[in-house]
């Protein structure tokens, strides 16, 4: 089942945490690779903590755990610490200021068997092999125009 | 022997917390007091994890090398480079962001600080409007009430709330949190809004609408809609009432405003607010951005000084030029124009956009960095800095702009150069191989110990 929401990313204490542990540690790993939903959303969506869920923008998709949020209620807003993940699904567009879009996006959420990837993995498998660029090959044309 | 340093300032966030105490044994960090989780974590694991010399990329794997070797293949790459960018700046004192200009100049290329994914929006706004500000004692001797809007220091600015604005005992609020009334507005229900006395749940990417609607009432004009961004018109007019009844008022806001739509407008419309609160209301309010790293306010401070623009300066026409959207270090990289960048005190990998990263592993990155963070994969040259603040000393800006100087804790190891002589290095061979002289010489860099005088 797929869902609709709107996707925020921000800082959390255990991200900033987990940054200065390392981004190979699990601490990191466990603050950063996740996505924050509500507690309703969550059974609507019949998601259990720590399902694997796959959040899809139009800007790209990542494979995160799913966490029931510890800061709700929030219906209907799903948040993604700032980190490699996240950094997957933002929009870069800046509307002449320097500034991404990093908050309010569009985003989907489903279930999914695949294998969430770490930090040093994700940055590779996405950008240093071009995995981002090549399954993106739609937004192409929307940046041109941009 | 175990020795404790007392007064160390912690180079986390912009809050530079100066009463930290670190445990030192042997030249290692043991344990910290008074610090915050971040804060801790930052001392306890900065020795953990580091390169003992720089790192080259040969056949795909990052080589250690000579510091003789790393230097000069990061002079070959920014000298033969038609557009580079030199980004970060925030975890750095302002002493290396000032070669760090030098550096840009010499190599016509382009200098942002991490403002760029931060308040760059408040800062173009600051430039429409002014602004209204205040240092943190002020806050902490005066405020009786603090708006926190689009901001979670209880998660990004631990320390924040104790030492500064919320519970501190100040000369006009004796009594603390008791003599302060705390606002949040924020579309979760974060950690803060649970401490506050009042939370607006707003909508989410419509604040906006809401500091019109705040300003409508002000400016008295009816308010037309029974609710606005999810809020009710009379809880807003009964707000706007609550805050008048206050005699001094901090609004501080962070990302929740400045990276979602409408960006710089929204600070905008909030600095316009705070004017009229001070104009028509009574209650005397300021306003503060919720800086991130320990050195971003100063990293502004910086290059506005040296360069007339606080970021996003672009020397590739010889002279500097600013203009947010074009020269900023996020649309360089979109568009694909940068074909070398140079990395220091940042964090891109965990920061920067999809299509920015995707370019970044396409051109040649020089990463100043001291521990192993995933940039390190997209990186061809790496040097291990002694860091700020902790191996080395520096100037740093509170997020109040005021400047404090960083003291050194621990020793750093033999090949970590402080980031003024890693960046002075480079600029003496980017000099000689395009063939000008030692302008560092004219400029007044002292060669070798990389003081800036």
């Amino acid at each position: 089942m797929e869902m609709e929401f709107i996707l925020s990313t921000g800082r959390s204490i255990w991200q900033g945490e987990g940054i200065e542990a390392g981004c190979d540690s699990d601490l990191y790993f466990d603050a950063c690779a996740r996505v924050e939903i509500d507690p309703e959303d969550m059974e609507m969506l019949g998601l259990k903590e720590n399902d694997i869920v796959k959040v899809k923008t139009k800007y790209g998709s990542v494979t995160v755990y799913a966490k029931e949020s510890k800061q709700s209620p929030h219906s209907g807003l799903i948040y993604i610490p700032y980190g490699t993940w996240a950094n997957v699904l933002v929009e870069s567009v800046t509307q002449s200021t320097g500034m991404p879009n990093l908050k309010h996006i569009p985003a989907t959420i489903e279930k999914t068997d695949d294998k969430v990837l770490g930090a040093h993995e994700a940055i590779k498998y996405y950008y240093a092999d071009g995995n981002w660029e090549g399954t993106t090959e739609n937004l192409k044309s929307y940046y041109n125009i941009h | 022997m175990i020795e404790e340093k007392n007064n160390v300032l912690c180079p986390f966030c912009g809050c530079l917390c100066d009463d930290g105490v670190v445990m030192v044994e042997d030249n290692k960090i043991i344990g910290t007091r008074n610090l915050c989780r971040i804060g801790h974590k930052k001392f306890e694991t900065s020795q953990h994890g580091r390169a003992e010399s720089p790192r080259i990329r040969k056949n795909g794997k990052l080589v250690p090398v000579t510091l003789e070797e790393a230097f000069d293949k990061a002079a070959e790459i920014l000298a033969n480079a038609e557009r580079p960018l030199f980004y970060g700046w925030s975890a750095t004192s302002v002493e290396a962001t000032q070669v760090g200009c030098m550096l840009t100049e010499a190599c016509r290329g382009s200098i942002d600080c991490t403002a760029a994914i931060c308040h760059a929006p408040s800062l173009e706004a600051v430039q429409d409007q002014g602004a209204p500000l205040s240092t943190l004692g002020e806050v902490m001797n005066r405020a009786d009430l603090i708006i926190y809007w689009g901001c979670n220091p209880m998660h990004a600015h631990p320390r924040h709330m104790s030492r500064y604005s919320v519970y501190p005992r100040g000369f006009f609020r004796r009594r603390g949190r008791k003599s302060r009334t705390i606002m949040v507005i924020d579309p979760r229900q974060t950690n803060t809004a649970k401490l506050a006395d009042l939370h607006i749940q707003v909508s989410p990417a419509s604040d906006h609408m809401l500091v019109h609607t705040f300003r409508e009432i002000i400016n008295s004009y009816d308010v037309t809609h029974e609710t606005v961004s999810g809020i009710p018109a009379d809880a807003i007019r009964e707000t706007v009432e609550a805050i008048g009844q206050h005699q001094w008022a901090i609004l501080f806001f962070g990302m929740g405003l400045t990276q979602q739509m409408g960006k710089d407008m929204n600070i905008d419309v909030a600095i316009t607010l705070m004017h009229e609160l001070n104009k028509y209301i009574g209650t005397k309010t300021t306003l503060m951005p919720m800086r991130g790293h320990f050195n971003v306010a100063g990293a502004n401070i910086t290059i506005c000084a040296e360069t007339g623009h606080p970021f996003a300066v672009d020397f590739s026409r010889g002279y500097p030029r600013y203009l947010p959207g074009e020269t900023s270090a996020m649309d360089l990289l979109y568009r694909g124009e940068i074909d070398a960048m140079l990395n220091i005190g940042a964090n891109p990998g965990t920061s920067f956009s999809n299509r920015a990263l995707s370019h970044m592993a396409k051109i040649p990155l020089i990463n100043i960095e001291p521990h192993n963070q995933q940039l390190l994969q997209l990186s061809d040259v790496v040097f291990s800095p002694a860091m700020v603040g902790i191996e080395c000393e520096g100037t740093a800006y509170r997020m109040d702009n005021v400047p404090i100087k960083l003291r050194k804790v621990v020793e750093p190891s033999e090949n970590c150069l402080p980031d003024v002589v890693i960046l002075s290095e480079i600029l003496k061979r980017v000099n000689e191989l395009k063939g000008k002289g030692s302008w560092s010489e004219c400029w007044g860099v002292q060669e070798g110990n990389g003081e800036v005088v």
